[in-house]
């Protein structure tokens, strides 16, 4: 009988700990000049440095090392004084030089924190997730395997192998075990990378797009039994592409590796990979062997002593945290905790934020973005912001405000602005949406839905005044659902002697 | 000798194309006759570019016919290590692994020759990936010295040097990691220098040992070497340990011919057992000729020398093992075993066990072993330790002195095959330029004279500290001048006359 999550818990607790890698957004590659763009032609964006030609040379791109820097500063590290580049020796087709230049005993930033905060059954708690260091290097190519079913390497006819990612500046974010997670490291492991991520959106040195590859987490989980005191053996799960996911995998990984220990099996150290539809893991490489990696000095290039005045300088001109910037936000806005986590999670903090900016009233910004947009959004399996811009929604809560609109108008509104119809007041001049509220014309429906129904409207004259629901509905039946229900109300109890 | 053209220093042929006694497609020609007629036995060259040599003459010749400002040197014919790239003419290395490569790019050196109006050649042959002492290890066959063809012309540089000595060129580009472009020198009869690390760039230059290669300039004379020098030096971006300042004046240095009071140390530990009788003797007879031209001979010593080969065998090796993953068959060189039928893994395997020349196999085996986890720091580390105590060593050595001396090898050059089944006997060989490399510094092997015993070309050594690589060329200029008038002509004109076919 296998044991699920919870059983699982019962018996062992798990470890955690994570490794985030971040492609930076420069401009140019780590140690060349070539382009960096996102899916560009294969081996279109390389030179004799990123293929690694015999006798090219590496120049380090000097703001790799300040967004390096910057993400220490922000994830509350020391920055070391002295920092060198290491070779990592090891063969593989789509490293071109064979070894990765990247950093080992001596990382640019060491020692840092981050704190998350996660919804636990006894409200929220804060974790502080330790960060042991962040480290530079380059990213590798990309292999592709073609023929074989799986389109991996096993059972592949042959493989192509594209460059254009060889080079690309990589961060490497590394915590220590994070302690004392328990049942909630699912929770916290999405927490840690959520946050993360905001924080690198936040200094904008990257994309940070999880199904882009522009951020990958790599989660180092073990488990052992409740009390013994021991660290299991580990497994590092990669290919984990949302933060659903991350969440996903860490759950997945705890129940697999319980059941094997259940099972009188012992956990292999290897890496795994997570598959999207099962949310499972798959066996990887075995890191069993420990792999030597030979690491030493980079001769090609010079140590990093970075300026502390600089370092000061860049840490002055950091933007304000995430977690700051969103308690700020709150306030200001007077949400509850569940609206705004509501917010964070579907990632339109920001765009709500935009359109609060354009002058629209919060709880409608909000309700705007997370209803009808994200509704359609999902529809179409796109981004909200894909769909709409922060000012249109922002205008239209200004007409609805105005009592131009009406809410069920305002929807076809959005629904003509998503259809390409043009910006809202075109498509409320080519649809004819204007709120009908001229008192002439409102009566005429009045009179002619009090003389259809007169039992209804003697019973509203006597005083049963939730009776004028049924004239008011007919009303806007007969005006196309253009009237401003308010004003029919208004107009129908006075008629009836009511107000 | 009757003296063709060929025979004149660069210096000289610099002059005749100034004054339009000759054209560079004239002396490019000549050369390339030349080396028609001696090469079948000298086998200096791996490749030869006609085409573009004479592309860039007749461009020179244009220049100069149109009363433009060139560079002194353009229109000198010169021979290119096969290490470093040119676009679009083969570079092997001396590998059977590169064997057909083409690079898309020129080296810095490359494109500062070009920029001058030199007019490159062809390749020359060396050690594979600059790894040896005779160029025995080349994949394409030993080069002979021409003092006496059946001796090695140096290594790994045996190819530049000889085709110096050869009167195929008067100019040549080397590599120095551990002497290979000084020994070759030593053993040729002819000068090379190895100038201080990152003031040549070393872009372009196909890397055996990244801390320790550095790229110099050979000829037949500390004049030309000082020419050749000034026009391929100088700070370059693309190559990170290059040092941002100028260039020092090279050929002013060399013209100087005056050491007066200048402090010239002999280092104690560089003499002794395992020195020819001959090396010593012409050595010390250069001494004389600085003393007595006005420079005062003082002895230094340099205790951590004595561990300087042991140090140079695992640092060059443990970088080499690094540098040389690359060649995978995955993206340029020769590729086996690829039927559709292997991995990529097993063709790797099958095309380094069949591209890669025993030397290089077992430079890298001994470099993989010294970098391994557990190993690290009682050899790689350790290594290094010793690196920073030779660089006291030097720098305790010039508090008190200008530049130091050396014989350039224990020997002269030694028999073809006489060292080919013992590498620590070929290691040896290098026992006096290593300390140079290991430290970054400047230096220079000049002649100073036949061996008594053998008749073969001797070696001297001049070091001088980092940046300051002019003191060798005053020295050494100074010291050939007073040589040469005592023996009443050049060294290189008493070589032997090669039987011309």
């Amino acid at each position: 009988m296998a044991l699920n999550y919870d059983q699982a818990l019962e018996k062992y607790e798990p470890t955690l700990g994570l490794e985030v890698h971040v492609e930076l957004n420069t401009n140019s590659k780590m140690f060349c000049g070539c382009a960096t763009e996102f899916g560009a032609s294969p081996n279109t964006q390389t030179c004799p440095v990123c293929l690694g030609l015999p006798g090219s040379l590496p120049v380090v791109n000097a703001k790799a090392i300040e967004s390096s820097i910057r993400i220490g500063l922000a994830l509350n590290c020391s920055i070391t004084p002295f920092s060198r580049f290491a070779r990592k020796n090891y063969f593989y087709p789509d490293m071109p030089k064979n070894f990765q230049t990247s950093q080992y005993d001596e990382p640019i930033c060491v020692n840092g924190y981050l704190d998350v905060t996660i919804d636990t059954d006894e409200g929220p708690k804060v974790y502080r997730v330790d960060i042991e260091r962040v480290h530079m290097e380059e990213d590798t190519g990309k292999s592709l395997h073609v023929g074989g079913a799986t389109g991996r390497i096993h059972g592949a006819e042959h493989s192509l192998l594209d460059y254009n990612r060889a080079g690309i500046p990589l961060v490497e974010i590394v915590t220590r075990i994070i302690p004392g997670t328990d049942k909630y490291a699912p929770e916290v492991a999405r927490a840690y990378v959520a946050e993360l991520r905001d924080i690198l959106r936040s200094l904008g040195v990257s994309d940070v797009k999880m199904e882009q590859g522009s951020l990958r987490c790599d989660a180092n989980l073990s488990i052992s039994p409740r009390n013994s005191g021991t660290l299991g053996t580990r497994s590092e799960t990669k290919n984990v592409n949302s933060l659903r996911s991350v969440e996903r995998a860490v759950r997945g990984e705890i129940i697999r590796q319980a059941n094997r220990l259940e099972s009188g099996e012992r956990i292999i150290q290897e890496t795994r990979h997570f598959q999207e539809e099962s949310g499972e893991t798959r066996s990887g490489r075995s890191k069993e062997t420990a792999e030597d990696y030979r690491y030493f000095p980079e001769p090609d290039l010079l140590p990093i002593v970075a300026d502390p005045a600089w370092v000061e300088e860049l840490r002055v001109a950091l933007p304000v945290k995430p977690s700051i910037r969103r308690k700020k936000l709150q306030e200001a806005w007077g949400v509850p905790d569940k609206e705004m986590a509501a917010m964070i999670n579907a990632e339109l903090l920001d765009t709500v934020e935009e359109t609060v900016a354009l002058g629209a009233e919060p709880t409608k910004a909000r309700s705007w973005w997370l209803g009808e947009v994200s509704r359609l959004a999902n529809e179409k399996s796109v981004e909200p912001t894909s769909l709409i811009q922060p000012s249109e929604i922002a205008e239209i809560i200004a007409l609805i405000a105005a009592g131009e609109l009406t809410d069920k108008l305002a929807r076809q509104v959005v629904e003509g602005v998503i259809n390409g119809e043009g910006n809202p007041s075109m498509v409320i001049e080519k649809r004819g949406l204007k709120v009908v509220s001229d008192d002439s014309s409102l009566m005429v429906a009045i009179e002619a839905a009090i003389a259809s129904q007169p039992e209804t409207a003697e019973k509203v004259r006597s005083g049963n005044i939730p009776a004028a629901g049924a004239l008011i509905g007919a009303v806007m039946k007969a005006t196309g659902g253009q009237a401003d229900a308010a004003k029919v109300r208004e107009l129908l109890l006075k008629h009836l002697g009511q107000a | 000798m009757s003296r063709e053209i060929i025979h004149q220093t660069a210096a000289e042929m610099s002059a005749e194309l100034a004054s339009g006694n000759v054209t560079a497609v004239e002396l490019a020609n000549a050369h390339f006759d030349r080396i028609s007629a001696v090469d079948g036995d000298i086998h200096a060259f791996l490749h030869l570019d006609r085409e573009g040599a004479l592309a860039q003459a007749a461009s020179v010749d244009a220049s100069r016919k149109a009363g433009e400002k060139v560079n002194p040197l353009a229109g000198v014919p010169l021979a290119l290590k096969d290490v470093l790239t040119q676009k679009g003419v083969p570079t092997t290395c001396g590998s059977k692994m590169l064997e057909g490569w083409r690079p898309p790019y020129d080296s810095t050196v490359v494109t500062n020759l070009k920029k001058a109006g030199v007019v490159i050649l062809g390749k020359t042959n060396m050690d594979e990936f600059a790894m040896g002492s005779s160029t025995e290890n080349s994949a394409y066959g030993t080069t002979r010295n021409p003092w006496d063809l059946s001796r090695i012309p140096g290594g790994s540089g045996g190819g530049s040097s000889a085709a110096l000595a050869g009167f195929e060129a008067p100019l040549a580009i080397g590599t120095d990691t551990g002497g290979s472009i000084r020994q070759p020198a030593a053993v040729t009869g002819t000068v090379g220098v190895k100038p201080t690390y990152g003031s040549v760039s070393r872009y372009g230059l196909v890397a055996f040992s990244s801390s320790l290669d550095q790229a110099g300039p050979c000829a037949r004379t500390v004049l030309d070497t000082a020419m050749l020098h000034e026009v391929i030096a100088g700070y370059d971006p693309k190559d990170s340990t290059s040092i941002n300042a100028p260039v020092g004046k090279m050929v002013e240095a060399a013209k100087k011919l005056d050491v007066k009071g200048m402090k010239i140390g002999v280092v104690k530990e560089l003499a002794g057992d395992g020195y020819q009788a001959g090396v010593t003797t012409r050595f010390n007879g250069a001494l004389e000729a600085l003393l007595s031209a006005g420079a005062e001979i003082v002895e230094v010593s340099a205790p951590s020398f004595e561990y300087a080969l042991a140090a140079y065998y695992l640092i060059a090796p443990s970088e080499a093992s690094s540098n040389l993953a690359r060649f995978d068959s995955m993206r340029y060189g020769i590729r086996i075993g690829d039927d559709g039928s292997r991995s990529a893994e097993e063709v790797m395997k099958m095309t380094r066990e069949v591209g890669f020349g025993k030397e290089v196999k077992r430079r890298i085996i001994l470099g993989t072993y010294a970098l391994s986890s557990g190993y690290y720091d009682a050899y790689y580390g350790s290594a290094q330790k010793v690196r920073t105590l030779i660089k006291r060593d030097y720098e305790a050595a010039f508090a008190k002195v200008d530049v130091l001396v050396s014989p350039t090898c224990p020997t002269t050059a030694f028999k073809i095959g006489e060292k080919s089944d013992d590498p620590v006997a070929m290691y040896l060989n290098d026992v006096c330029t290593i300390p140079v490399n290991l430290a970054g510094i400047g230096g220079m092997s000049l002649p100073c004279g036949l061996a008594p015993e053998d008749g073969l070309p001797v070696g001297f050594q001049i070091m001088s500290p980092a940046m300051k690589d002019e003191l060798m060329y005053q020295v050494g200029g100074t010291l050939e001048a007073a040589l040469q008038s005592s023996w009443g002509q050049p060294l290189y004109a008493s070589a032997p006359t090669l039987a011309v076919k």
